[in-house]
């Protein structure tokens, strides 16, 4: 276990080029699933609203199954307060569209991880202040997070220091800008 | 009570109890960071119990949820460890609990994301990416304040001190233990502190502090906590914690 991973501090160097990964859209029920895909993309996260709950990749699959929606969605952290705003929103978004015969799972496993965000999403969240998260090499390992490199999401400057590792919410770290003396969150990889 | 149930309360109470002493500091931790962190770890120990808790109401199979299993037990009902209820001390004395609980939590969830009972390595797959945080926090703040100031290594020293006699609890097996670890549910604890004393030592030696090693430990030959003995604090807290069930029994949100 708490074995220091230099992995991690050798994998800043850039974002990860994997896509979040869906189940393919496609098959005899992909017109009504292709709709929920879409409806779900206008569902902010609440407690991030620059991204949607998809490209959060929380969304992990939608099927159909006797004309009722079926949706699985994973919470980010297993505290995470927003659950059941975000079951209440889906519901809501879809109920507009004229869907309400729908059923929400809650699934745990695999486990959440920052690598789903979609790299739309981590523009964003970089557009919104908030430095997205590098690549998770070793989750099980994580450690000394400090050493990674965070550039700053206001200048760009690479010299920014660690002020805590949690920040306004449990998934995000609170940084400073040593050059621009912003503070600024850093959704950590997870 | 089934081993599993039992075990399950265990593994709940420690990260419900934990994250109600973490909570406790809103509003007057050191600095505005630290306060917001101490309740995220808290946060992050809730959301955890409560999954242990919710299994364990359908493991028990008599209607019981995690609210119930939560607010409506005494304190002898109560599975937790001793070192999660004592009081929350000073900054030091916060970090020394917390430094103690979250290598022994790491290495018991790793072991339990092996487990043969699905559920339990699905929680336990979750709950180790957020607690592998809590390590490398709770092992910042020992360094930083060993490391630092008179005051502080003189504070952090005795927190460490404080609290070691009630870290034997975490590492004696009972039955319990002992059948599930026969059918590879859950690690003997015994195993995990080697590996718990080598990650806290080379900590404690980088924050040029001294390990304790004194050899009494409490809890072990009345049961602990894990049998429902407890200290006096956690009656106090679990008194706050159940309030309002208690006194309005069924209100909702």
């Amino acid at each position: 276990m708490v074995e220091t991973t230099p992995t991690l501090a050798a994998a800043t160097a850039s974002l990860p080029p994997e896509e979040a990964q869906f189940e393919p859209r496609g098959g005899p029920s992909a017109r009504t699933t292709d709709r929920v895909w879409d409806a779900l993309a206008d569902v902010p996260d609440p407690e991030v609203p620059a991204v949607s709950i998809v490209e959060l990749g929380i969304v992990r699959n939608v099927s159909m199954t006797d004309g009722r929606v079926r949706i699985e969605v994973t919470p980010t952290y297993s505290g995470c307060p927003a659950t059941e705003m975000i079951s209440t929103m889906i519901r809501e978004r879809l109920a507009a569209v004229g869907l309400t015969d729908v059923d929400l799972v809650m699934t745990l496993s695999p486990p959440w991880t920052t690598d789903w965000i979609a790299p739309e999403g981590k523009r964003k969240l970089a557009q919104f202040g908030i430095a997205p998260p590098h690549a998770v090499v070793n989750v099980a390992g994580i450690s000394r997070i400090r050493k990674a490199t965070v550039p700053c999401p206001r200048c760009g400057s690479k010299t920014t220091s660690l002020l805590s590792q949690f920040g306004s919410t449990a998934c995000k770290a609170q940084y400073r800008c040593d050059d621009c003396r912003e503070p600024f969150d850093y959704f950590k990889p997870h | 009570m089934s081993a599993k149930l039992e075990y399950l309360l265990r593994l709940g109470d420690n990260d419900v109890v934990l994250a109600q002493r973490l909570g406790e500091w809103v509003g007057h931790g050191p600095v505005l960071e630290e306060d917001i962190a101490l309740t995220n770890v808290g946060l992050d120990l809730l959301g955890q119990g409560r999954m242990w808790l919710a299994y364990a109401g359908e493991v028990e199979g008599k209607g019981r949820t995690e609210d119930d299993l939560a607010f409506l037990r005494d304190q002898h009902a109560y599975r937790n460890v001793q070192l999660v209820e004592l009081p929350n001390g000073d900054f030091a004395d916060t970090m020394a609990r917390q430094f103690y609980f979250d290598h022994v939590h790491l290495l018991l969830l790793h072991a339990l994301a092996r487990s043969t009972d699905g559920r339990i390595a699905e929680i336990a797959a979750k709950a180790q990416k957020e607690v592998a945080y809590h390590v490398e926090r709770s092992a910042d703040w020992v360094v930083r304040l060993g490391d630092g100031t008179e005051e502080s290594h003189t504070r952090m020293q005795r927190a460490l001190d404080k609290f070691w006699p009630y870290t034997g609890e975490l590492f004696t097996p009972d039955a319990v233990d002992i059948e599930l670890a026969k059918r590879g549910v859950a690690p003997d604890p015994s195993t995990l502190r080697e590996p718990w004393l080598a990650a806290i030592g080379s900590v404690v030696k980088e924050a040029t502090l001294a390990m304790p090693d004194g050899e009494w430990m409490q809890g072990l030959r009345r049961g602990g906590g894990k049998h429902g003995v407890h200290t006096e604090h956690l009656g106090h807290l679990l008194s706050e914690m159940q309030f309002l069930q208690r006194a309005y029994p069924g209100s909702s949100w």
